[in-house]
């Protein structure tokens, strides 16, 4: 049992022992600059992982903006103001959500979102946004805003599942407390339950922010997988995972597929800092007292 | 004094419109992420059972341009895969959760297993990847069935061992000390009372687990590699259903992209059984009789 226990640790220690020894090649030929060079030439055997790392940064920043304020919305819902009978519907549905493969996002992604960007949601952005540089045309559907939205959607379950948990967690003694000082439900939850519940909440988004950096297959369909860093969101561009997904099989030289490797490296080194960095917030405030007014 | 008055009643205005305003946006939030999710679902019952037929089951794919084939040899790949994942999976995980609850119950090193367990179910899966591809593919000059087993393998062990632990730690003490108190050794009581009865957990446990690398693809690219024809030798490269999605999605011919709908529905439809089920046992009270 012991043995068994310990086999975890095992795992992430083999996993980050494989993935050294085999980007040892680029790991010193490069050094440091392989993070700082947007010139990625495999012809050449010149390796840079800059516009992955941007593209990475990017699209889950996109999904962040879209996610984080449904998410949270919808805990709200489901927790302060939601019948009985609808709750466990809607909870059961946003698990199913979180349930379905990445994959089939990708499909669904592929024949339905990206048309439906392309034919009336893009144009309106380019219209109404197109002055600050990030919705510009051409565009082609597939992209950067794409690969954010299809995201949004996917951690979307995650973070409010978490979120209403956290929110569960603040006591009812909060709430009486504040409605008891003739609070409306909105001032309730703002001062009674958000406030308390914020450092969870907080690491709940972050959670929903690990899983976005190493999501693959989804975005490796829509993203149009370029590497090329451009302003506009509407442009084809790539990530790390989806680079990874998209290139390691035709890498054929040696140089290559350890440069492929190293993103790998280095997209496990920060999903697993960003994890725990989350696991520790949550922890902190579903293990610990939940209501410390400050 | 009317001045005062008149700006509570501007108050009371505002804090009524900010009420309600905030209850609609907290309505209009969960429409908005539900409404994802429907089309997601209606999209894929509709294209997907349009699509669906007795071939998909028993055909192998029909070379490019013809019509007809099937998906057979992925579904019996991702059954070969599954199979394999599951035997390693498994075991481990529920031998590492056991350890969680029972033995090292409170001590630091279970507290520590716990919460590398739950930083290795973040880590992305394409990660595993090529984690197996350098561990078993290159030592072994090709693609294989077993290096993808491995891969899934992997990583149900963190799932199905936390799940397990949730789960004996649901089973009250009184039965553990009734066991002990007859004079029956700790491994004998933790196996035969304690195990047992968290029995429908554990395995509900085990399929959730199985659900969620069911539908694993960025594992598969590069360790079970996908296969045109049937194949069930282990160390062959091997066909599975998401792979096959991916490669029929990203094709230019409708006829592939009927095949990857159907694909996704019947994938879907496996995950969502088992989901069910895993929620059906643990809100019925799967430790009823225990307590």
């Amino acid at each position: 049992m012991l043995l068994c226990a310990l086999s975890i640790f095992g795992i992430v220690a083999l996993i980050a022992t494989e993935l050294v020894s085999s980007s040892k090649l680029t790991l010193t030929k490069f050094g440091m600059k392989f993070f700082f060079g947007s010139a990625w030439d495999p012809v050449n055997s010149n390796f840079g992982a800059l516009p992955f790392i941007y593209g990475t940064i990017v699209s889950s920043m996109v999904a962040l903006v879209i996610a984080v304020p449904l998410a949270v919305g919808v805990a709200v819902f489901l927790t302060e103001m939601c019948p009985k009978a609808l709750r466990g519907i809607l909870s059961f549905l946003t698990e199913l959500l979180a349930a379905i493969p990445s994959v089939v996002y990708g499909l669904w992604a592929i024949f339905v979102l990206v048309p439906l960007l392309r034919t009336y949601v893009n144009p309106v952005l380019i219209k109404t946004l197109g002055w600050t540089g990030l919705f510009v045309a051409p565009d082609f559907g597939i992209g950067m805003f794409a690969a954010g939205v299809i995201l949004a959607i996917m951690i979307l379950p995650i973070i409010s599942s978490l979120t209403r948990e956290v929110m569960t967690a603040v006591p009812d003694m909060q709430r009486e407390a504040v409605l008891a000082l003739g609070a409306t439900r909105w001032e309730m939850i703002r001062m009674g339950v958000l406030r308390n519940a914020r450092i969870g909440i907080v690491g709940s988004i972050i959670l929903g922010l690990g899983r976005a950096l190493g999501e693959t297959m989804a975005v490796a369909m829509v993203i149009g997988s370029s590497p090329t860093i451009s302003k506009s969101l509407l442009a084809p561009a790539a990530t790390m995972a989806s680079v990874i997904a998209n290139e390691f099989a035709e890498a054929s030289d040696d140089t290559y597929r350890s440069a492929l490797i190293e993103i790998g490296l280095a997209l496990f080194l920060v999903t697993i800092v960003v994890n725990m960095f989350a696991r520790l917030l949550v922890w902190a405030v579903t293990r610990g007292t939940p209501a410390r007014v400050t | 004094m009317s001045s005062r008055l008149k700006t509570s009643a501007v108050n009371r205005h505002w804090r009524w419109f900010t009420n309600h305003m905030a209850s609609a946006l907290a309505v209009l939030a969960t429409f908005l992420v539900i409404a994802p999710l429907v089309a997601i679902f209606v999209d894929l019952l509709y294209q997907g059972a349009r699509s669906l037929d007795l071939n998909f089951f028993t055909k192998i794919p029909a070379p490019v341009g013809e019509p007809g084939g099937g998906m057979a040899n992925s579904i019996v790949g991702s059954g070969v895969l599954l199979g394999l994942a599951s035997l390693l999976g498994i075991p481990v995980g529920i031998a590492a959760g056991i350890y969680l609850a029972e033995y090292g119950r409170g001590t630091r090193l279970s507290y520590m297993v716990r919460f590398t367990a739950d930083v290795l179910n973040g880590v992305p899966s394409i990660v595993m990847g090529i984690a197996v591809y350098a561990l078993i593919v290159a030592p072994m000059k090709g693609f294989s069935a077993f290096a993808g087993g491995v891969a899934l393998g992997i990583m149900m062990v963190p799932t199905v061992a936390r799940t397990t632990e949730e789960m004996l730690l649901m089973v009250p003490h009184s039965i553990r000390e009734a066991a002990l108190g007859l004079g029956v050794p700790t491994w004998r009581a933790m196996l035969s009372i304690t195990l047992k009865t968290a029995m429908p957990g554990v395995i509900t446990g085990c399929m959730l687990a199985f659900a969620r690398v069911a539908g694993e693809t960025a594992p598969l690219l590069f360790t079970a590699f996908g296969n045109q024809f049937w194949s069930t030798n282990l160390n062959q490269p091997i066909s599975a259903l998401p792979l096959q999605i991916y490669v029929y999605a990203l094709s230019p011919y409708d006829e592939w992209h009927r095949l990857a709908w159907a694909g996704s529905l019947v994938l879907i439809a496996l995950i969502v059984i088992a989901v069910s089920l895993v929620r059906y046992v643990t809100t019925r009270g799967a430790l009823k009789g225990a307590s």
